[in-house]
């Protein structure tokens, strides 16, 4: 089964975020990269995928400075074969549609079974590409997996959890699955599959410049938090700290 | 609990390899995401989480420095001191257990060994199915190993081993044990396994450091082991063992660090939240003295880690460079540990924080491996050429 597995290079999570002179978006400096964490449950999937079938070939794909080599390489280390990296120096303003045609352009001709996407990007949050690039594939596409069972005949069963429940779909290859928290339990990169890593093709393409039709107009850091106040000690507080749960906080 | 934040002054990251950097990553990101919340439970019971043996295995960490043959993952010398680093990060007895059965155990069976010994053993203890440990040590001979009463006598197609071995690290878990003994012809290596005839591994109890590693006594009475498998047929001398401490303890030069960064990270992030008269303990100048002076140890500390890192993947690392690391960085990771320990107040002295256990652990760290003052004599040697070990 060929498989491809879409990820992200976004800022890690510890970062301080900070607001660039222009107003637009992230200042860059001193920002560290890591993989989406969505895009770990992606990629952990299409592996475990290709080993329960048995045979196959994981691609991991993705849209980024030349820099998100060192993201695909982590994919490759942890079992992924071959890496493509669209290298776009204007990644960072990218909307969600330009960024879902670039990588249909490129998902087009590899033709695969199967894609991957994690459910949302920790960065610009908009769990937007992948419906975007089921769409623009003209794919079956379930959102939001927490389970997958491949089944005989190129069917595939997948459970998504909403507000109402479980969801269970059916549907056929080729299709797309952006992947949940609780599908899988992303491994560790070993330290021989670091090693073997280096061997794995990692094949750069220039993308053609497709225009955005989204723009930031200004990015704002939220307020900062107020301060917090002590209610009062012991069960005795619980009638104030009620009242200000209920009426101030307005949670309860 | 912050998240860990390691120190890094002078932006040494960017004299590592990407694949270095990822190593080192993949490795405290396991530390953190694993061990960090047993260890202290492990610390108190004085167990070590062997639980964790398969997941070790699985990075990848036994032997990682050993071709890729034998099922290891053939990495540089650099990489092993981060994988170092970064256990010893979460407690010094993990490190300890990845440093017997990689540099003590697998190296000797590599370097030593016949093709037969590296074939059966190798692939088991980098695959974790086999763990093993290292008798060196004696009741009456530690820091001089020469002396060693252990003796193997020769009886056609074997070998009898008689002796005491103290204080070895995994000795009661080890299905294989390295022990070295004296024969007619010097210093001898053997392969002893688990339930041999005579052979017997009670554990050392009632130790305040290092706690979350096993600790024993290796007894040999008339234990027959057949030349053919289980003696190392190339170690022939003190060197040998004292070949296996160097590999070791390049890699405790790196450990010790890991150690040292935890508690700086800790106290660090303590004193900026901690308020005393009013303010921040970071606030004054006391305290920022003190993060000062371990920052810029730390920094020293890296920067010998990682020249002796590149000294040793070119092949020039020569023991007494060793000695200098070994000695220096286990020191001030011991004096920033008990700077920490007392940055945290009473805090400091509770398992609920990191530095107290690491500060009781380094002080087994500046024993084992050759004690402190063994090394500055070495280092006295290579200096003035004059050796003093011995009065007289
Ligand atoms: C937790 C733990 C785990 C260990 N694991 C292992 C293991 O796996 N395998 C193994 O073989 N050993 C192991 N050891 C033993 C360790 O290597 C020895 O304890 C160490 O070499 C010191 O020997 P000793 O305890 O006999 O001290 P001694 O040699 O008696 O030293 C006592 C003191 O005398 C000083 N001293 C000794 N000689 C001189 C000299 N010539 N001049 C000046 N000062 C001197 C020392 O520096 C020290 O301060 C372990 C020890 C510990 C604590």
């Amino acid at each position: 089964m060929k498989i491809v597995a879409c990820i992200k290079r976004v800022p890690a999570t510890e970062t301080q975020a900070k607001i660039a002179a222009n107003g637009k978006g992230l200042e860059p400096a001193g920002v560290e990269y890591m993989l989406s964490f969505y895009d770990e449950i992606a990629v952990e999937e299409a592996i475990r995928t290709k080993e329960r079938v048995g045979s196959g070939e994981v691609i991991v794909l993705t849209l980024g400075p030349a820099e998100a080599r060192k993201e695909l390489v982590e994919c490759l280390a942890k079992g992924a074969d071959r890496a493509i990296l669209l290298v776009d120096p204007a990644w960072s303003s990218r909307d969600s549609l330009s960024t879902a045609k670039l990588l249909a352009a490129k998902i087009g001709e590899l033709a695969p079974d199967l894609v991957f996407t994690g459910r949302v990007a920790t960065d610009t949050d908009s769990a937007a590409v992948g419906p975007m690039l089921a769409t623009l594939l003209g794919r079956g596409c379930v959102t939001d997996v927490v389970k997958l069972t491949i089944e005989g005949g190129g069917k595939l069963k997948a459970e998504r959890e909403s507000e109402a429940g479980i969801e269970m779909y059916e549907l056929a290859l080729p299709a797309l699955i952006t992947c949940q928290k609780g599908l899988n339990e992303p491994r560790y990169a070993g330290l021989k599959g670091i090693m073997a890593a280096k061997k794995k093709p990692v094949e750069e393409v220039a993308v053609q410049d497709v225009p955005n039709q989204i723009a930031v107009e200004t990015a704002q850091l939220p307020p900062a938090r107020k301060e917090g106040r002590i209610v009062g000690t012991g069960a005795a507080a619980v009638p104030a700290l009620l009242e200000a749960l209920r009426k101030e906080a307005q949670v309860v | 609990m912050q998240p860990y934040k390691a120190l890094d002054y002078l932006d040494l990251d960017s004299e590592f390899s990407q694949d270095e950097r990822m190593v080192r990553d993949t490795v405290r990101a396991w530390v953190s995401d694993r061990f960090l919340p047993v260890v202290t439970e492990h610390f108190e019971a004085g167990t070590f989480p062997h639980h964790l043996t398969p997941e070790l295995a699985e990075l990848g960490v036994f032997g990682p420095n050993l071709p890729e043959e034998y099922g290891c993952a053939g990495l540089n010398n650099v990489a092993y001191g981060l994988i170092c680093q970064e256990l010893e990060r979460g407690d010094s007895g993990l490190r300890s257990y990845v440093s017997v059965q990689g540099s003590l155990v697998m190296y000797p069976i590599f370097a030593w060994g016949s093709d037969e010994q590296k074939k059966h053993w190798l692939p088991k203890l980098a695959a974790g199915k086999a763990i093993g440990s290292f008798g060196l040590t004696e009741p009456d001979f530690g820091s001089n190993p020469g002396g060693m009463a252990s003796r193997a006598r020769k009886d056609g197609d074997s070998w009898i081993l008689n002796g005491r071995k103290m204080w070895i690290t995994n000795g009661t878990i080890a299905d294989v044990s390295v022990v070295w003994a004296r024969a007619e012809d010097g210093i001898r290596g053997f392969l002893v396994e688990k339930g041999m005839p005579g052979f017997s591994a009670p554990e050392q109890k009632h130790k305040w450091s290092l706690r979350a590693s096993v600790t024993s006594e290796l007894v040999l009475e008339d234990v027959r082991v057949k030349e053919a498998t289980h003696m190392l047929p190339k170690a022939k001398g003190l060197k040998c063992p004292l070949g296996c401490l160097t590999q070791a303890r390049y890699g405790i030069a790196w450990g010790a660090l890991g150690a040292a960064l935890a508690c700086f990270d800790e106290a660090l992030s303590y004193s900026k939240s901690r308020i005393v008269f009013d303010k921040p303990l970071a606030a004054y100048q006391i305290p920022q003295k003190k993060l000062a002076d371990m920052g810029t140890q730390i920094t020293l500390g890296q920067l010998m880690a990682l020249r002796m890192g590149r000294l040793k993947d070119e092949g020039r690392l020569q023991p007494h460079h060793v000695n200098m690391g070994k000695r220096n960085n286990v020191h001030i990771a011991l004096e920033i540990a008990r700077t920490c320990r007392d940055m945290l107040g009473a805090n400091g002295i509770s398992l609920e924080y990191q530095v107290g256990r690491h500060m009781t652990n380094l002080e087994s760290v500046y024993t084992y491996e050759g004690t402190h003052d063994i090394h500055t004599l070495a280092i006295g040697e290579a200096l003035t050429g004059i050796p003093a070990y011995r009065v007289g």
